[in-house]
C-alpha cells in the first residue's frame, strides 16, 4: 500500500489518486486491485451541458414553429432556382407539428431564449476562469489531423487519431465551432429580434434578412451536430457517455499495468 | 459529502502551488479516483441527475398544460416571460434613436397580409376619424384632410411581419405626435396608452405612448408613392419601423388616449402586446 502510494506520487496525473486512498480505506477497499477512475469533465462543464440541452431544443423546436408561419419563401435545398426540396418539407412540418403554433412559438422562444443565453455566458465565464478552453482550443495542424480522424471513424484508415487530454482534433473543432455558433445564433437572435432598438448590431450583421438566414443556418448546424454527436457518443459507449454525468470514467482493466504493480511489490 | 472534504483535506500541498483560479478548481475534483469512489459518484450523480431529469420534464409538463388567463390565449408563464421582454425593452428604448431608412429603388408595394377590420363597406367620403379621452368623452372628429393639413413626412423602411418575412416600402403622412398636439389641451401626450380602432370595432390596437410619439410613427395615407388603396388601409392607417405588421392597424376609425393598457388583436390571441422592434 505505501509503495503503491509512492510510486503514485511520483507522476504528477497520478499525485491525486492519492487523496482517495483514505476513502478507499474507509470503505475497506483494496487499492492495489482496484482500477481508477479518470477525471473528464468538471462539474460546470456538466451542469452547463445538460442545462443546455434542454435548452437548445426548446429553442429549435419553437424557432422551427417561428420559422413555419411564413412558408411562402422557404429555405430550399437545391441549385439557384432549382429546389430539390424545401425546408422542411411537410412531412417533416406535419410530424413536428409545426403548424398554426407561431404565438406560442414566439412566446416559447423569447422567453426560453434569455435562458439559454444566461447558461452559454455561464459556460463561458467559467471555461474561460478555470481555463477549461484549453482543452477545446483546436491546435496547429488540427485541421489536417480531423481529417485522419474522420477517416478513421468511417473506418477508411486504421491508425487511431492522436488525442491530447480529452479531444482529438476533430473533436476539439467541433466543439469549438458548435460554441462559436451558440454565440452566432445569440447575437443573430437579437439583430432579427430588435431590428430597429439594436439597429447597429443588425446592420453590421449584414441587415435583417442576412441576419435572419444566417440564424436559420446555424441551427440547421446545431442539428446536424446533433445527429453527429449522438451517433458518436454512442460509438465510444456507455461509460464515456455516464461520465458527462458523473465527470469520471473508469479506466479499462489493464493486465499490463498491473504486473507493474505487482513488480513494485 | 464527507469525500469531498476528504479530497479537499489532502489537497491542500496543491494549493501552495499556486493561488490561482485553476488549482482552486481542481482541488474540488481530483484527476483521479479509485473504483469504489466512481461508484459511489456513479450512484449520487443517478439521483442528482433523474430527480432533475423527473422535475424537468415534470415542469415542462406543467407549464404546457397552464390554462392561459382569461383573454389570452399562451400559459402564464409565457406571458409573464413575454411581459418581462417588454418591460427589459420599454426601458432600453430611445426616444431620439431611429429605424434604418432606405433608397426608393429597393422600395415597392407592400404584400396584403390581414384583412381584419377592412372586410366591411365602407364609404370614404362619408369617413370620419373620432378622437376620445380616457373616459371615452369625444373630444373631436377629423376629415382626411384635417390629417392631411399637418406636416407630410415620407419615410422608406424595412415593414416587418411577426411571420417572418420583411418589405421595404415608402410610407407617407403625419406624425402621430403632431397629430396629439392638436390635443395639448386635454394633455393627450400626457396619458400612457393610445387605442386605435377599425370603425367595424373588427380590429384594435394598443401603443405605448413613448412609441406613439416616435417621429417614425405616421399616420399613413399614402404608400409607395400613391394614395393607400382599400386593401392596404384606406383613407387612414398608421406606419412605423418600431412594431411589427400586426401593429399597423388599417383604416383607423377612432383614436382614444387613455392610461389603461388597451385591448390589443394578437395580444388576446397569444402574442406580445408590446410587438417592439
Amino acid at each position: 500500500m505505501t509503495t503503491d502510494m509512492a510510486t503514485d506520487q511520483a507522476s504528477d496525473l497520478d499525485r491525486d489518486s492519492g487523496s482517495s486512498a483514505p476513502s478507499g480505506d474507509d470503505t475497506g477497499f483494496d487499492q492495489s486491485a482496484e482500477r481508477r477512475a479518470v477525471l473528464k469533465h468538471r462539474r460546470g462543464s456538466r451542469w452547463a451541458h445538460w442545462i443546455n440541452f434542454p435548452l437548445l431544443t426548446i429553442m429549435i423546436y419553437s424557432g422551427l414553429r417561428i420559422y413555419w408561419a411564413d412558408l411562402r419563401n422557404p429555405v430550399g435545398v437545391g441549385v439557384g432556382e432549382w429546389h430539390l426540396f424545401d425546408l422542411f418539407p411537410d412531412s417533416v412540418n406535419e410530424a413536428l407539428g409545426l403548424e398554426r403554433k407561431l404565438a406560442r412559438g414566439l412566446a416559447f422562444h423569447l422567453t426560453f431564449g434569455w435562458l439559454f443565453a444566461i447558461n452559454g455566458l455561464a459556460y463561458t465565464i467559467y471555461t474561460l476562469v478555470t481555463r477549461e478552453w484549453k482543452q477545446l482550443k483546436p491546435g496547429k495542424g488540427a485541421l489536417k489531423d480531423s481529417i485522419g480522424v474522420i477517416l478513421h471513424d468511417l473506418h477508411l484508415r486504421k491508425e487511431e487519431p492522436a488525442h491530447e487530454g480529452n479531444y482529438n482534433a476533430a473533436q476539439r473543432i467541433t466543439y469549438s465551432l458548435i460554441i462559436f455558433f451558440g454565440l452566432v445564433a445569440l447575437l443573430t437572435g437579437f439583430a432579427i429580434y430588435k431590428p430597429t432598438q439594436l439597429s447597429l448590431l443588425t446592420n453590421s450583421l449584414g441587415g435583417y434578412e442576412v441576419a435572419r438566414k444566417i440564424h436559420f443556418f446555424v441551427t440547421i448546424g446545431f442539428m446536424a451536430f446533433f445527429v453527429i454527436h449522438i451517433l458518436q457518443v454512442a460509438r465510444a459507449g456507455f461509460g464515456n457517455f455516464w461520465s458527462m454525468v458523473t465527470g469520471y470514467q473508469l479506466e479499462p482493466k489493464k493486465p499490463e499495468s498491473r504486473s507493474e504493480k505487482g513488480q513494485n511489490k | 459529502m464527507n469525500d469531498d472534504q476528504n479530497n479537499n483535506s489532502t489537497h491542500d500541498s496543491t494549493r501552495n502551488n499556486g493561488p490561482d483560479m485553476t488549482e482552486t478548481m481542481n482541488e474540488e475534483a481530483p484527476k483521479t479516483i479509485s473504483e469504489a469512489e466512481f461508484y459511489r459518484k456513479s450512484r449520487r450523480s443517478f439521483l442528482v441527475g433523474g430527480v432533475t431529469a423527473a422535475a424537468t420534464a415534470f415542469g415542462y409538463r406543467g407549464l404546457l398544460n397552464q390554462e392561459a388567463a382569461p383573454g389570452d390565449n399562451i400559459p402564464t408563464t409565457l406571458r409573464s416571460g413575454l411581459e418581462w421582454n417588454e418591460d427589459v425593452w420599454s426601458r432600453l428604448f430611445r426616444e431620439g434613436h431611429t429605424a434604418p431608412t432606405y433608397s426608393p429603388s429597393q422600395s415597392s408595394v407592400l404584400r396584403v397580409n390581414g384583412r381584419h377590420g377592412i372586410r366591411s363597406d365602407i364609404d370614404l367620403d362619408a369617413w370620419e376619424l373620432q378622437v376620445q379621452g380616457p373616459d371615452g368623452e369625444v373630444w373631436g372628429t377629423h376629415q382626411l384632410s384635417d390629417i392631411q393639413a399637418l406636416d407630410r413626412h415620407e419615410m422608406i423602411i424595412e415593414h416587418k411581419c411577426v411571420e417572418g418575412w420583411s418589405q421595404i416600402t415608402t410610407w407617407a403622412g403625419a406624425r402621430f405626435s403632431d397629430f396629439a398636439d392638436l390635443y395639448s389641451d386635454q394633455g393627450a401626450a400626457d396619458h400612457k396608452f393610445v387605442s386605435f380602432v377599425t370603425p367595424d370595432e373588427d380590429y384594435f390596437v394598443g401603443f405605448d405612448m413613448p412609441s406613439a410619439l416616435h417621429e417614425q410613427t405616421l399616420l399613413a395615407y399614402d404608400m409607395h408613392g400613391g394614395p393607400l388603396d382599400l386593401d392596404h388601409g384606406a383613407p387612414l392607417r398608421l406606419a412605423t419601423p418600431l412594431k411589427y405588421g400586426i401593429k399597423h392597424i388599417k383604416r383607423i376609425g377612432s383614436i382614444q388616449f387613455t392610461n389603461e393598457q388597451p385591448a390589443d388583436f394578437w395580444a388576446s390571441r397569444g402574442y406580445s402586446w408590446y410587438a417592439g422592434l
